[in-house]
């Protein structure tokens, strides 16, 4: 996983060829130590535009989680805290929001708002806000009655102190595992949304975008298509085993 | 179990309304309204037609009488014509149900037949080769995206090996085994994830299973470890897949939105896709609102099951 993101944050730095000039005299070249993973229809490297891909995958995974994060976190920690009516009515609406397959409800969320980087950040944040409220509002709940935080009260703390001093860093651990988690689904789903044209337009290269565009010539080569999967395969496999690892690490009854 | 029953179905119908709302929010909210968008496609409009539009989506009236017109409507079938052919969209939607319902099951098969045979090898030979193999299959499984799989199956079994016919869908009305041969790529391709996922959860549920005090009693009764795992701890390691297919069985639905484009299936979620890259926006309702409403149901069956096989849930 460093390496992709290091991969992709200093890609000019590691390759010599432009992720978007074309240049049709070397169009579909097989794997050779000028191009390791071949080039595409319109001869640039495969390399070079999954290395620049990654930056937008992981651009829009990092800033649709952050956006679920805060505005799911601090609703589902609202609800958690404060309860009654607000709690009730919050819950209702994550459980609307989850009734939806989260790729169908981002596809239809950008089937309205149109596709392009910033609403596909918004589509993934808007279906990743529910999970986020849900995970924040157990995680307050978990701790809202432990006698530490009581105690707070007793000696006169206010809702805000007990909220930010006792209970968020008590809360917090399932928050982090849970963004590194959808960090992951949200590069698979924006690989998805791109494959489907939904995602941000030609010619900035996007992983789902490049499998969409080697899966139209790959009766004649299949490298297109095989660099970018294998960039999403690795970079997801990698947050999937850091976010497995932070879980283990804040809870060791997990690990079987 | 009817008492359950009653109560899991009445729960379901806040839920159910909740859909129908958004759905039909999903329409109204979009940035400077539906119609000025379709009509930005189109120069050649005139005020007349764009003022049609309006009536048409019911735009010209004030929120709850549109959204009462509109619960009316979908109660009794009505989800609007296509703007481009003029078909009914609740015809078309039953037209293509049974494609999406046969991808989505056969994916849910797949999934079972390779996530359970798996995940018990993993919990038997624990912390041997298996073990590391079907944990590899798992993080890899968990990471791969569906439709880069679906292309590498094309590419393999259909174009290389010539295993499977490449060739368009055939209903299994037409020819049923011409049907399958053209099903088994789509549905390995969207089962893969909850493969995994039922991998992950055979496992860690029949290690704890295995470690139960009858299992220990089964095994001191000179029981062998065949009938010890598959007769006494298999029966209630399985009860938490129920669940875990409940919960991935969205992805698996999202899943096959994508997984009929690639294989070119007349399924809903194709038709969803079709209603998009045209803006036909009483298609995208439709097919949403279908798929959102298959994905309540099967939450509640799922539910439903999960009483059913465990009693204690029954009496909570």
């Amino acid at each position: 996983m460093a390496i992709v993101v290091a991969g992709a944050l200093l890609a000019p730095l590691l390759t010599p060829y432009d992720p978007v000039t074309i240049s049709p005299e070397s169009r579909l070249q097989q794997p050779s130590s000028a191009h390791p993973l071949g080039t595409d229809i319109y001869g640039r490297d495969t390399l070079t535009r999954v290395l620049y891909g990654g930056r937008i995958s992981l651009a829009v995974g990092a800033l649709s989680v952050g956006l679920a994060l805060a505005v799911g976190g601090t609703l589902g920690t609202m609800a958690g805290f404060v309860g009654g009516w607000a709690d009730v009515l919050m819950m209702r609406v994550a459980d609307i929001l989850l009734a939806f397959p989260a790729i169908l409800l981002a596809i239809g969320l950008l089937a309205f708002l149109g596709g392009g980087f910033w609403n596909v950040v918004i589509a993934i944040a808007v279906v990743y806000t529910a999970p986020f409220s849900r995970v924040a509002r157990a995680a307050v709940l978990s701790v809202r009655h432990e006698e530490y935080v009581d105690a707070a009260r007793v000696t006169g703390a206010g809702d805000l102190r007990i909220l930010t001093r006792h209970v968020l860093p008590n809360a917090v651990a399932p928050l982090v595992v849970e963004s590194t988690l959808r960090l992951a689904l949200a590069i698979l789903a924006e690989a998805a949304l791109s494959f489907l044209g939904l995602g941000t337009q030609p010619p900035a290269p996007t992983w789902g975008q490049m499998i969409a565009e080697g899966r139209a010539v790959m009766t004649f080569s299949s490298w297109p298509a095989i660099g970018p999967g294998l960039g999403i395969t690795l970079t997801v496999l990698g947050f999937n085993l850091l976010g497995d690892s932070i879980r283990d690490a804040f809870d060791p009854h997990l690990q079987v | 179990m009817g008492s359950y029953l009653t109560r899991r179905i009445f729960l379901a119908i806040p839920t159910v309304l909740g859909v129908l709302i958004a759905v039909f929010l999903l329409i109204r909210l979009v940035p400077g309204d539906v119609v000025t968008q379709l009509v930005g496609l189109e120069a050649s409009i005139s005020p007349k037609r764009v003022e049609e539009l309006r009536r048409l989506f019911g735009l010209d009236r004030s929120l709850p009488v549109q959204f009462g017109e509109y619960l009316s409507a979908v109660l009794r079938g009505e989800l609007g014509k296509s703007l481009r052919t003029g078909l009914p969209v609740g015809k078309e939607l039953l037209r293509r149900f049974p494609v999406t319902i046969q991808l989505a099951s056969m994916g849910l098969l797949a999934a079972l037949l390779i996530g359970v045979p798996v995940g018990i090898m993993a919990a038997v030979k624990r912390g041997r080769a298996p073990d590391y193999v079907a944990t590899g299959f798992v993080l890899l499984g968990l990471s791969v995206p569906s439709f880069w799989l679906a292309i590498l199956l094309i590419l393999f079994f259909a174009l290389r090996l010539g295993w499977f016919p490449p060739g368009a869908y055939v209903s299994p009305a037409e020819d049923l085994t011409g049907n399958l041969a053209r099903m088994i790529l789509p549905a390995f391709s969207v089962g893969l994830v909850l493969a995994a996922a039922i991998t992950r959860i055979v496992r860690s549920s029949l290690l704890e299973v295995l470690s139960r005090h009858y299992i220990r009693t089964a095994r001191a009764k000179g029981l062998r470890e065949s009938i010890v795992v598959i007769k006494h701890a298999l029966r209630n390691a399985l009860i938490p897949v129920v669940t875990v297919v409940g919960l991935q069985f969205g992805t698996l639905l999202g899943g096959t939105v994508i997984i009929e484009q690639i294989f070119s299936l007349p399924g809903i979620g194709r038709y969803a896709l079709e209603g998009i890259n045209l803006r036909d926006y009483p298609v995208i309702q439709g097919a949403v609102l279908a798929i959102a409403m298959s994905f309540v149901i099967v939450n509640l069956l799922v539910d439903l099951a999960y009483g059913f096989l465990d009693p204690r849930i029954r009496y909570e």
